[in-house]
């Protein structure tokens, strides 16, 4: 990609979202420095330059598309951009606020905002790749800013990243962590879930709670049922599933199954008999 | 002949010194995080005293007795394999020189002698199997025997056995055969010790001794005994890789579809899987790259794409290729089977499933299997 003329290009855009992936860039330190010597960042709010008209070569992607502006605002940006790469959960997958795809928005906004009328807001938050053609997806919530600096090296290098998508188990056993799961029977979302994080949370003796979105072949259902075979009431189960990637595939489904196994009385849950 | 000596309870740190001066860094049992595992040792004190481990399908829990043994734990999520086989290693690395020539590096493990304390019959009988696959032929892989070659192996007889055991149906345990430098079996007050090695009489040599009495001995099999008989999980009777060829249209395979969750686990514990991936990472300005590898699972279709498709794309095509080879190619290729019978497929499984009961299941006729199904699916 880099020529003798110009060096290479990016921007990272911000659409719904709460800035979290942009910091996880920010947070490379050094590395990023060095990145701004190999390229030029003509847009990256966050971190300073704005510019968000620029013609790029590689645009990231923070976020969400949830407003009518956001939809044409990113048309935009994917003509002016060589390659688009999601970064996180949300532009990925349409992140915790795509929760309310599952509700009535309409109904939720009239109950908070004095004059809802002015609020404009698609009946869903959706995805990057739902509105435009997508190149990479990386996901996370946050995104890891090794994997950013990762597919950005090798995009400078002129071809597409490989992308790991096994489940978080295999990178858990690669770091000598112990399972959370078996040796303390804590729900974790480690097996359906891709890896690309590290396997951070089973390190720390916390269950994996599936930000980095479905692993590839996720057998979501399987696990589910084990949950609820170990005594997980359905509405915990549902909401293991429709959390931070509860847009995304199987999740949504295998949530939605779950959730309507729970009878609500009275406005409280209690579990089918 | 062998000698048996016997190391009295409260001279059991002179061992771990005995290893320390003659260079050996220890690494031994120890608990962290809810399990057994091995690390770095100094103090008989860090050793898991009391533990015991109770294992069962999907479940893994310690217990502290007042039995004051160190070894009475069987196993533990993983023994010796991550020690021999990296779990992840740069393999090596390249450079673009100013002149463009690309200059290749090998980056070798800085491997030291290492004594690992607590090894099982089940660990050393998958040490021979990893020996005969990474070290055959003219091609050893460089990396393993470094860190191979460098192990003393102080190997534990074991006096009792986890509900996930099954290593006298492959007949790799519980008595320690072959693959060590010392022996030890625990009893009440002290350690039955054997030197196996020049390296292990060494060690043994400056320990603090008397010769083992008869009745000690008597002890040691009595538990060894006693361990074989605790042990409840059995593999089908006759050939396996027979029956396993006999069974590749079996319907059974067709329900782990519903409950492998294919993550890999079962292939990350196991003692003998070694499927590995490589990675290349470069460098931002594209000089320098690395080339490294890592721990791969079968059950990642990744694993298995070959030009442009996966290659047993279904979850319990990729479970039959693991338990088929585990069981039954595994024979042809390396002369036994590639199962040992540590359990650790078993206990460390999310979910539970059980090759045992699968084994069993696909001996059986397909129609008695599909009655038995966990499905409860019942046929006419």
């Amino acid at each position: 990609m880099t020529t003798a003329s110009r060096r290479p290009r990016i921007a990272v855009h911000k659409f719904s979202s709460c800035d979290g992936c942009q910091l996880a860039f920010l947070n490379l330190g050094e590395p990023l420095l060095a990145l701004a010597e190999t390229v030029d960042i003509l847009h990256f709010a966050e971190a300073g330059p704005v510019d968000e008209e620029a013609e790029v070569d590689i645009a990231f992607v923070e976020g969400s598309v949830a407003t009518s502006q956001d939809a044409a605002r990113l048309r935009g940006i994917r003509e002016r951009s060589r390659y688009l790469v999601t970064i996180g959960a949300c532009a990925t997958a349409g992140g915790i606020q795509a929760l309310r795809n599952l509700h009535d928005a309409d109904e939720w906004v009239s109950g908070i905002y004095a004059s809802p009328e002015q609020i404009d807001l698609l009946a869903d938050s959706t995805p990057i790749a739902e509105t435009v053609r997508v190149d990479l997806e990386l996901w996370g919530c946050p995104v890891s800013g090794e994997q950013v600096l990762g597919a950005t090296t090798a995009m400078l290098a002129g071809h597409l990243p490989r992308v790991d998508h096994s489940a978080v188990c295999l990178e858990c056993k690669r770091q000598q962590a112990v399972c959370v799961m078996v040796a303390q029977g804590r729900p974790c979302m480690g097996p359906v879930t891709s890896t690309g994080c590290g396997a951070i949370c089973p390190r720390f003796q916390r269950d994996c709670y599936a930000c980095y979105g479905p692993a590839v072949q996720a057998n979501v259902s399987a696990l589910a049922t084990h949950l609820a075979a170990t005594g997980m009431p359905a509405g915990d189960i549902a909401r293991r599933l429709l959390f931070i990637n509860g847009h995304a595939e199987p999740f949504r489904s295998e949530g939605r199954d779950w959730q309507a196994r729970v009878i609500t009385r009275s406005g409280r849950e209690e579990e089918p008999g | 002949m062998k000698v048996h000596h016997f190391l009295a309870r409260d001279r059991f740190q002179t061992l771990l010194d005995a290893l320390g001066a003659a260079g050996y860094e220890v690494i031994g049992p120890q608990v962290r995080d809810h399990a057994i595992v091995f690390a770095p040792l100094s103090r008989v004190g860090e050793l898991p005293e009391g533990i015991l481990d109770e294992q069962a399908p999907g479940r893994y829990r310690l217990e502290l007795t007042d039995s004051g043994r160190l070894f009475d734990w069987t196993t533990g999520p993983q023994a010796i394999k991550p020690l021999t086989f990296a779990p992840r290693e740069t393999l090596w690395t390249s450079e673009r020189q100013p002149n463009g020539r690309l200059v290749f590096r090998e980056r070798p493990p800085e491997a030291q002698p290492t004594a690992v304390i607590g090894v099982r019959a089940c660990d050393l009988a998958a040490l021979s199997i990893h020996d005969r696959h990474f070290l055959h032929d003219a091609h050893p892989d460089p990396h393993y025997r470094e860190r191979r070659r460098n192990l003393l192996l102080v190997a534990v007889n074991c006096q009792r056995s986890a509900a996930t055991c099954f290593c006298t149906a492959t007949g790799d345990g519980p008595r320690v055969q072959h693959g060590y430098d010392l022996a030890l079996s625990e009893l009440d007050d002290g350690f039955v010790v054997e030197a196996h090695t020049r390296e292990g009489q060494a060690i043994l040599d400056a320990l603090e001794t008397t010769p083992a009495r008869h009745d000690q001995l008597e002890q040691v099999e009595a538990g060894l005994e006693r361990a074989s008989a605790q042990q409840t999980r059995r593999l089908p009777e006759g050939a396996l890789p027979e029956l396993l060829q006999a069974a590749v249209e079996h319907p059974h395979w067709q329900s782990l579809n519903d409950r492998c969750l294919t993550c890999g686990n079962c292939t990350a514990v196991c003692p003998t899987c070694f499927c590995q991936t490589h990675v290349d990472a470069l460098s931002l300005d594209g000089q320098t790259a690395s080339h490294d590898r890592q721990w791969a699972s079968c059950f990642d279709p990744d694993h298995s794409y070959i030009h442009g498709s996966v290659i047993r794309a279904e979850r319990p095509q990729r479970y039959r290729q693991w338990l088929t080879h585990k069981f039954g190619t595994w024979v042809e290729q390396y002369g036994r089977s590639g199962c040992v019978g540590c359990g650790r497929c078993i206990a460390w499984c999310p979910v539970g499933i059980d090759v045992t009961e699968e084994l069993d299941a696909l001996s059986k006729a397909p129609d008695d299997a599909l009655a038995k199904a966990p499905d409860g699916e019942e046929t006419p």
